[in-house]
């Protein structure tokens, strides 16, 4: 789609590359606490996802940005204001609903001209302006349906031009992609990257679908019960999770705890060093699917498992290794690989583990990647934790 | 007709039998006193009948139900809107009970209701000797046959809008505030269109009860000839004084509002039912669409 409107954001009041900052935000629901003290900023233009799991606080923060819901202490700048007395009106922002919330008893043209009739546009201005997002959203000739006329996506299209049409400064969506199915849900997220890229509004959503948030933001910010765990690229998220619950979160890792004997930390046959533990302590250890290397000559590494069961997810491959121990471990192989090995489910394989990390507690920092040689010690029986 | 493919259903024979059982029941007991009020009304003439709602304490009885209706059931829209408004929108102690008294005046006897407004408001009454101090007269007098009508009608509207509103939930009020709206726009724009159906079926409802309540009008007005009397009241008095074809043609009358409040009422569900189908239609036409 050809994206050629004239979107002018409104003049920031400051120079600052910033568009949006929460300091120390809290947010109390009664007793309980919905938001934890998070801080974090938004750069103007950008693409952010607020991810995490249901509950986590993300809808919340989304909605005390835009005034629907008041900060129970900290401050929220918008450009550098501070925001916090100012009432949803008066923050000039686009809010996507999770479920659209289109007046029902509008026609598509009326839902997407309101706020500019609230606005007192002129009349002729409203309908230019309707039209032209219209256009760019492609939904012409859809202007005299009702919402429930309408399918997903395009309904999801109404929602988002509703949202633009008087220019705001920021567009906030909740959970844009929940209410649609699997196919219209791919075409949706290359379409609102396309959007942003053509129109450049600093652009805040809410997903708990880590895939969703890393194939179409810029920076990712993690929630979990309510306390902010990382903020950073798709990229940085991915290969340097802060903690163990973005690492967790954020794609597949094995887990494991091993304890440590005659100097060595053990666990069915695998051995990893003591990393400083003393003798019959555990240690957390983590590992991402890519790290493990498999080879169908049982000789050449130094594990030996059986290929247990292959999910076919596209051009790469999760396979499941069964240890002679019971120990059960995700690893990734291409699909070229997969058949060049002449790999297939109940297969002898050997395997090794190319690089972990020891991972600490739920929210302490991770130590870097070690690595593991083929050299290491013995074996141990114990439990595996695949996350 | 079908034959049943199904083993659950009744026999042809039972089905039928239920069938003329239940019409039979409802024309013995439902249209058939209703046809005789019209044909009693008419059984004078057309003369006699214009002439007996002409008369000026007939008359003087219409105008007053009509200014009954009118300032109740506006009254109860606006508590019902707040009401409805209050309990689907917010969270609040109290809410059940106010739920629970909304539905008060359907349990008690309208006599009652109107006793308690003589007690509060009447000469021996609670506010009797202030009131009557500051000769001001509830009583036996057209402020009292309102307040009676108010509370007698009191749920309707309420009760109506609640589940519509309760179901509509408050994102697209929410929607609305985040497009620069503020809560008066909210309310007129979003609000209000979407309960539109549900407020209509409460207000035709209302006013049906406002202009046929009978027991606790009767208590509150003293049936005042030529001021007090409201259509109920006047059809009662008319045929206690052995003036049926009079009384009969009052009634006439008040039946055919109530007809009219029904034709009303069936024609807005059917156009209601006829649009939902609309929208079906459309929805299966472009069901390849986006």
């Amino acid at each position: 789609m050809i994206l050629d409107i004239n979107y002018q954001l409104s003049k920031p009041s400051t120079c600052s590359p910033v568009s949006i900052e929460l300091k120390n935000v809290t947010k109390k629901f009664g007793e309980t606490t919905a938001v934890n003290n998070v801080t974090f900023s938004v750069k103007e233009g950008e693409l952010m996802a607020l991810l995490g799991p249901s509950g986590g606080g993300k809808t919340t923060v989304l909605r005390m940005i835009a005034g629907l819901e008041m900060p129970t202490a900290g401050d929220v700048f918008i450009r550098g204001q501070r925001v916090n007395d100012l009432s949803v009106q008066q923050r000039n922002i686009g809010f996507v609903f999770q479920n659209y919330a289109l007046f029902k008893n509008m026609t598509v043209f009326k839902n997407v001209a309101f706020g500019l009739k609230i606005k007192k546009w002129k009349r002729a201005d409203v309908k230019t302006r309707v039209a032209e997002l219209l256009n760019l959203f492609g939904l012409e000739g859809l202007e005299r349906r009702y919402p429930h006329q309408l399918s997903g996506g395009q309904r999801q299209r109404v929602a988002i031009a509703r949202a633009l049409a008087s220019k705001p400064g920021v567009l906030l969506l909740d959970e844009p992609f929940g209410a649609v199915d699997a196919k219209i849900r791919q075409e949706l997220r290359e379409w609102l990257v396309t959007l942003h890229n053509e129109l450049n509004v600093t652009t805040i959503f809410v997903t708990h679908d880590q895939e969703e948030a890393l194939e179409v933001s810029n920076r990712i910010v993690i929630f979990s019960r309510g306390m902010l765990e990382q903020v950073g690229s798709p990229r940085e998220v991915y290969e340097q999770p802060a903690n163990e619950f973005v690492a967790r979160f954020i794609g597949v890792m094995n887990v494991l705890e091993p304890e440590v004997r005659d100097g060595v930390a053990r666990i069915g046959e695998l051995e990893f060093p003591p990393h400083g533990q003393a003798e019959g302590q555990k240690l957390r250890i983590g590992f991402r699917p890519y790290a493990v290397q498999i080879s169908s000559d049982v000789a050449q590494h130094r594990y030996r498992a059986v290929l247990r069961r292959t999910f076919f997810l596209g051009v790469l491959l999760r396979v499941e290794l069964e240890l002679p121990s019971g120990l059960v471990l995700r690893a990734r192989m291409t699909k070229e690989e997969y058949a060049q090995q002449g790999m297939e489910d109940g297969k002898a394989v050997s395997f090794q583990i190319r690089q972990y990390r020891v991972l600490a507690g739920d929210n302490a920092g991770l130590a870097p990647e070690g690595e593991l040689s083929d050299q290491a010690a013995p074996t141990v029986s114990g439990k595996l934790g695949v996350a | 007709m079908k034959k049943s493919q199904r083993g659950t259903e009744e026999s042809r024979v039972m089905k039928w039998a239920l069938i003329v059982c239940a019409l039979a029941f409802c024309f013995i007991f439902l249209l058939l006193p209703l046809v005789n009020v019209f044909v009693q009304a008419l059984a004078k003439g057309w003369s006699f009948y214009l002439q007996s709602l002409l008369h000026p304490d007939s008359w003087a009885a219409i105008r007053l139900t009509l200014l009954v209706a009118g300032i109740s059931v506006p009254l109860n829209v606006l508590f019902g809107l707040a009401a409805a408004w209050a309990i689907a929108k917010f969270e609040f102690r109290g809410k059940s009970v106010l739920i629970t008294l909304i539905d008060l005046p359907f349990s008690v006897s309208p006599v009652v209701a109107g006793l308690m407004f003589v007690v509060l408001f009447g000469l021996q009454g609670f506010f009797g000797k202030w009131l009557d101090a500051h000769e001001v007269k509830i009583i036996f007098a057209v402020p009292g046959i309102v307040l009676a009508t108010v509370f007698i009608t009191f749920p309707f509207v309420a009760r109506e809008l609640i589940p519509v509103m309760q179901a509509t939930g408050t994102e697209q009020e929410q929607a609305a505030l985040s497009l620069g709206a503020n809560g008066w726009q909210t309310f007129w724009h979003v609000t209000l269109p979407s309960v539109k159906w549900g407020l209509i079926y409460g207000i035709i409802l209302c006013n049906a009860r406002a202009m046929g309540e009978f027991g606790a009008v009767s208590v509150v007005s003293g049936h005042i000839t030529g001021q007090t009397d409201t259509m109920p009241l006047r059809v009662e008095k008319l045929y206690n004084e052995y003036n049926a074809p009079a009384a009969f043609a009052m009634a006439s009358l008040l039946a055919f509002l109530a007809l009219l409040t029904l034709g009303i009422k069936t024609l807005l569900e059917w156009k209601q039912a006829r649009a939902e189908k609309l929208i079906v239609t459309s929805q299966k036409v472009d069901g390849h669409a986006g």
